[in-house]
């Protein structure tokens, strides 16, 4: 894994106004993974979305860790069902057109 | 610009206090937030309008001025003057403001009426609001790899479409969507493609399928066909006793698999075995002969 493509946690802390506290618990909750470079703590940047999801559902909507993770996987399921729906439009086309 | 009934929005009445406004706000922002219903773009302009809606009923001085000029908002500034008379310095909302939408996106009644977004936002930085767009293509321009010019709120966005995309696919273009709360990171442009499919192939993901029409005498006897591959003809040899509705694979004559150079799915044609009309004396003679030949 590339380091350029890495955050320092301690950034995001300052950007997003948040406790490092949460990127431990977010770790824990296996909803991120911190990884420890010379004494630095760092998430990979594609979970930049997914901290930034928990903020705002955390700020907006006052949910919980234990809520959030359980909307993230159900998320999941509704992208998975998604596109298993969107491949069944798709061949159901074979038989419409 | 049309009046906006932010208590109905809410679901309240006016006579609603701050606690049935906090309530109405939390049910409904549950229900439509952007994270909750992702590409849901009736989710987000509702989330939009009850936010804009909470911003001023949750605020009291705001509250008051809307109640008051609501309906008639083009007093607005009359009240304001009369505001800055008696000294009163307008406070601004301190309401739910960590959203991921730009602050531009409020109504034309919410900016005429309370300013330009000026009263709201913290310091949070967020990322700037996701664009959906839908591009619709042909399944001809999908064949192969493309580049096309998008132009997304009046800027003009360089693609490279990968050949084998799929109708429905949806791919994000990061740094192209709304600026950022705040100072945050741009949002990202969400593309989905809708593709329409004018030939008579049909294709399943890689595969393409198509029939090609024989005569009953090469499905009986044998021969030699041409038939259309979605690049152009080729010849195929049928197998004397074909029936109808045999299916022959094509191998690599598909579509392009999506992101994998120089890999290709498969085509299917089925054969439709097609009876001779209109025959002649001379014909239902013959197969008359053919016939009784069978029953023996």
């Amino acid at each position: 894994m590339s380091k350029e493509k890495l955050i320092l946690i301690n950034q995001l802390c300052t950007h997003y106004q948040v406790e490092m506290s949460l990127f431990s618990e977010l770790n824990e909750y296996g909803i991120i993974e911190i990884l420890t470079i010379e004494d630095s703590y760092f998430i990979h940047e594609d979970k930049i979305s997914i901290v930034e999801k928990v903020v705002r559902m955390q700020k907006d909507l006052r949910i919980n860790l234990e809520g959030v993770d359980t909307v993230l996987n159900l998320l999941d399921k509704i992208d998975d069902l998604q596109t298993q729906l969107n491949t069944v439009q798709n061949r159901l086309r074979l038989y419409e057109d | 610009m049309a009046f906006i009934d932010y208590y109905k929005i809410l679901g309240i009445e006016k006579k609603a206090t701050q606690a049935d406004i906090k309530k109405a706000y939390r049910k409904l922002a549950r229900k439509y937030h952007p994270d909750l219903n992702p590409n849901d773009k009736n989710a987000e302009k509702k989330f939009k309008e009850i936010n804009e809606a909470n911003e001023v009923l949750s605020d009291a001085e705001n509250r008051k001025k809307y109640d008051k000029y609501g309906e008639d908002w083009k007093h607005a500034d009359e009240f304001d003057k009369a505001q800055q008379q008696n000294q009163q310095s307008r406070k601004g909302s301190q309401g739910q403001s960590s959203r991921n939408f730009s602050e531009s996106e409020y109504s034309d009644f919410f900016e005429s009426m309370f300013g330009g977004g000026t009263t709201r936002g913290g310091s949070v930085k967020f990322k700037g609001q996701d664009f959906h767009a839908e591009l619709h293509l042909d399944l001809k321009d999908v064949y192969e790899t493309h580049k096309r010019t998008l132009t997304v709120n009046g800027k003009n966005i360089r693609l490279t479409i990968p050949a084998g995309v799929i109708n429905g696919q949806i791919i994000r273009i990061k740094g192209h969507g709304g600026e950022g709360l705040n100072g945050g990171p741009k949002g990202d442009l969400i593309l989905e493609f809708s593709i329409a499919n004018h030939t008579n192939f049909k294709r399943d993901k890689d595969n393409l399928y198509a029939t090609a029409d024989i005569d009953i005498f090469k499905a009986l006897l044998g021969g030699e066909i041409t038939i259309d591959t979605f690049t152009g003809k080729v010849k195929l040899e049928v197998k004397p006793e074909t029936q109808s509705g045999t299916k022959v694979k094509l191998k690599g004559k598909g579509f392009p698999v999506y992101k994998k150079d120089g890999e290709f799915g498969d085509l299917y044609i089925t054969y439709n075995v097609v009876l001779p009309t209109k025959l002649s004396e001379k014909e239902k003679e013959l197969f008359n002969e053919l016939a009784k030949l069978r029953s023996k």
